[in-house]
């Protein structure tokens, strides 16, 4: 029996969302899971969040999920995790990268970046997993792993083996960058 | 084997399979991936036209020729298309002929949300609507047959959230590809009146089989369950209604029209209570009301905007249809604390040339009709240096409009337009403003692509959608070709220049034109070292912030460059009265 997996990406644009998202949808894929992933390009993307929303289950039908209705909001950016809580549901895991780009109402002083971000989701969410995947990825070799880091994270949460990962990484990520990705994940899938 | 694919992705797969050869369009979000991943496939033949009428005009010619053919463009680029559209209803075709129109409700990325379901009925052509990815590949197929069959083009109508959602598509192998044998015959093609009546009587009876084909169709069919509320829907939102009310029963319209009449009342005389769910325009609801069916759908049902499970519960708890949400569902929580989140709206690149020319015009208070690519969002904050902007190619005609009716506007207005905008429907606005001794500027802004939809190729670029060599368009020589004496090139990364040009051509009595080049730097990929900080000079006036880069921002009261985002465009350097930013690295040094 699968269960029912709904989970939502955020970050903004070049953090490495989709990336993650084709790797968890190749694993799940493999997993036998009847799979919906959506994703908003054009006007929308160029510098403003990016959400990617990935529904996972025996029979899928929207590719939206509803308000409270995300098991796990993973969020590559600690404001746009923020921004995402009410999608999350009450019991669900809200996994937030500490790292802050401040958008353009806060550059240009019409906004605050607000304060007690990471606060307010600990004492909100049903589980919050706080980490600084950009110190992890450059401790693993390349900054820019820190997408597949705050993957591992959320892997650990999921019914798949760790094999299925192996295999997804490998289908998804160029030779030449596999062994940092590897370890950028398996770093994640360890994170306490 | 199962692949997992987007709407898009899916229908061009489908394209490939079911044996079109030729494909043309104009690239606009939600619809542009589908002619992208089309070209890839080996034997078929894809091009980017400059406009959405080329685009088919261009797919009536090759179904003439007896292709099975694909025309894809986002719904208003129909609009544009609507000319031979419903003309080409009267003639019908030869080669199976589809027309892809990709709506955008929500407004994700465009400027309007207009149903374009009613193009079809307008024009009396078949429309089909896919609800996911799987559907999306497979209603190619049957589009193609009912072109066929009927001789009548085929519209597929989808919508942001089939068009960009992936879902599992089985794959299967490509069919046959023979052209059918062309035969002249100007009863059928040549409109002129005597035979387009003959046509337009021919259009009436081909959709009378239609309405026969409806009722038995495979793309039309309902689900019995619970009886006490049926629910008739199409597209995505079929989707959102088997999450909301999973044990309802349902009519499922793949082909909204014509619509099935008998298939409709039966399904309503099966249940207790009927409803119409549909995004956007009471498309269905109105026709189902004609036939005299009682049903209700907008009554309590969102007619803007796109619709979703959680809206579909909402609405059903208010109307007393649904007591609880299904199970997985929770409609209550604690999100009325939520801190308040400052938005994060879409902006200009770091590095993105348009700036240094919308900063100039921002300095100038000039008045600008402006027009649709990156460069509309100049009209937001901070650089707010924009006034107007409606459909392709319309900044052109505004600007001479603003003049006409109040020439002390004249000197102070100025039309910007994309290059890809600008040959996809500027060049007859130009030309109306010469040839009508208008004296307006209009400024090309030349990043050499069509950025915003990602970096198409258009007839400026010198490629073409396979990748060919093409002759690119001289932008100087077309505009000169039109009348215009007065043509300037400048880099729009050169700021006092820009000032200056932008100055002269405003206050010239003719017609000009400003060809602001630089390209997409995103294009480019060559970037400069990071601009750098001499915080001891910084007083914090702000100054650098108003151009609106994403890389700078403040920090302790002193700007502060992102040294990863920046590209060293320079345009702070330049906007910096005390010398305290400067080039990085040691570039030129």
């Amino acid at each position: 029996m699968l269960k029912p997996v709904d989970v939502l990406m955020v970050g903004v644009g070049g953090q490495g969302t989709i990336l993650a998202s084709r790797i968890l949808a190749h694993a799940a894929l493999e997993k036998g899971y009847d799979i919906k992933v959506s994703e908003i390009h054009g006007m929308a993307q160029r510098g403003g969040s990016v959400v990617t929303q990935i529904r996972l289950g025996k029979k899928v039908f929207s590719p939206l999920i509803p308000e409270r209705g995300a098991d796990i909001v993973l969020a590559f950016e600690k404001l746009e995790g923020l921004r995402l809580m009410p999608f999350l549901k009450p019991d669900g895991t809200m996994i937030i990268n500490e790292q802050e780009i401040p958008p353009v109402p806060v550059l240009v002083g019409a906004a605050e970046y607000p304060t007690g971000i990471i606060e307010y989701i600990q004492s909100t969410a049903g589980e919050a997993v706080v980490v600084d995947a950009l110190v992890i990825a450059e401790k693993c070799g390349n900054v820019k792993a820190a997408n597949v880091v705050l993957l591992g994270v959320m892997a650990r949460r999921l019914p798949f083996e760790q094999d299925v990962w192996d295999r997804a990484l490998a289908a998804c990520i160029p030779a030449k960058l596999l062994e940092v990705n590897k370890a950028a994940f398996a770093a994640g899938y360890e994170y306490r | 084997m199962k692949e997992l694919l987007s709407g898009n992705e899916a229908i061009a797969r489908g394209a490939y399979e079911f044996g079109v050869t030729v494909a043309a369009a104009y690239p606009g979000t939600p619809s542009t991936e589908i002619l992208e991943n089309f070209s890839r496939y080996p034997g078929v033949y894809a091009e980017w036209a400059p406009n959405e009428k080329v685009a088919l005009e261009v797919g009536i010619g090759a179904s003439l020729a007896g292709a099975r053919t694909l025309v894809t463009m986002k719904h208003v680029g129909v609009n544009v298309a609507a000319d031979p559209l419903l003309t080409f209803a009267y003639t019908g075709v030869n080669g199976g002929f589809v027309l892809v129109s990709a709506d955008d409700p929500g407004m994700h990325s465009s400027q309007n949300e207009q149903d374009n379901r009613y193009y079809a009925r307008f024009a009396k052509i078949p429309l089909l609507e896919p609800s996911d990815s799987r559907e999306a590949k497979e209603m190619v197929g049957l589009a193609l047959e009912i072109s066929e069959e009927f001789d009548i083009p085929v519209m597929l109508r989808t919508t942001t959230r089939v068009a960009h959602s992936q879902g599992l598509v089985e794959i299967g192998e490509p069919g046959s590809r023979e052209l059918r044998p062309y035969q002249k015959e100007p009863q059928k093609y040549l409109m002129v009146p005597a035979f387009a009546r003959l046509r337009r009587a021919a259009l009436e009876e081909r959709l009378t089989k239609l309405r026969e084909y409806a009722e038995n169709s495979p793309l039309n069919a309902v689900e019995w369950r619970d009886k006490a509320v049926g629910v008739i829907t199409s597209g995505i939102s079929y989707q959102y209604v088997r999450e909301a009310l999973p044990e309802a029963s349902v009519l499922k319209l793949g082909m909204t029209n014509p619509l099935p009449e008998a298939l409709i009342r039966d399904f309503a005389a099966g249940v207790k209570k009927l409803i119409v769910i549909e995004e956007l325009e009471p498309f269905i609801e109105e026709q189902v009301k004609s036939m005299g069916i009682a049903a209700i759908g907008k009554e309590f049902i969102p007619q803007s905007g796109e619709l979703g499970t959680g809206i579909l519960v909402e609405k059903f708890i208010e109307a007393g249809i649904l007591e609880q949400p299904a199970a997985g569902i929770t409609v209550e929580g604690n999100t009325s604390t939520v801190p308040v989140v400052p938005g994060r709206p879409p902006v200009m690149c770091p590095g993105c040339p348009h700036r240094g020319l919308f900063y100039a015009l921002k300095k100038l208070k000039l008045t600008v009709t402006g027009d649709i690519g990156c460069y509309t969002l100049s009209g937001l904050p901070p650089l707010e240096a924009m006034d107007c902007c409606v459909c392709m190619g319309a900044s052109i005609g505004a600007a001479h409009g603003v003049s006409k009716a109040n020439p002390a506007m004249s000197n102070s207005t100025v039309a910007v337009i994309g290059d890809s905008t600008f040959l996809h429907s500027g060049i007859t606005g130009l030309l109306n403003m010469v040839y009508n001794n208008g004296s307006g500027t209009v400024i090309i802004l030349d990043n050499s692509t069509t950025a915003m939809t990602g970096h198409q190729h258009h007839p400026g670029t010198g490629r073409t959608l396979m990748g060919a060599p093409a002759p690119a368009v001289d932008l100087e020589t077309l505009v000169r070709a039109l009348g215009v004496e007065r043509v300037r090139v400048v880099n729009p990364l050169d700021l006092a220049k820009v000032q200056a040009i932008i100055r002269e051509e405003t206050s010239a009595a003719e017609p000009s034109v400003i060809i602001s080049r630089c390209p997409c730097v995103l294009l480019t990929k060559e970037t400069k070292p990071a601009v750098l900080v001499e915080k001891d000079k910084c007083i914090g006036c702000k100054i650098c912030i108003r151009l609106g880069c994403p890389s700078i921002s403040m920090q302790d009261r002193k700007a502060r460059i992102d040294p990863v985002s920046c590209t060293g465009c320079g345009l702070c350097i330049q906007v910096c009265q005390e010398g305290a930013l400067v080039k990085g690295g040691n570039a030129d040094a």
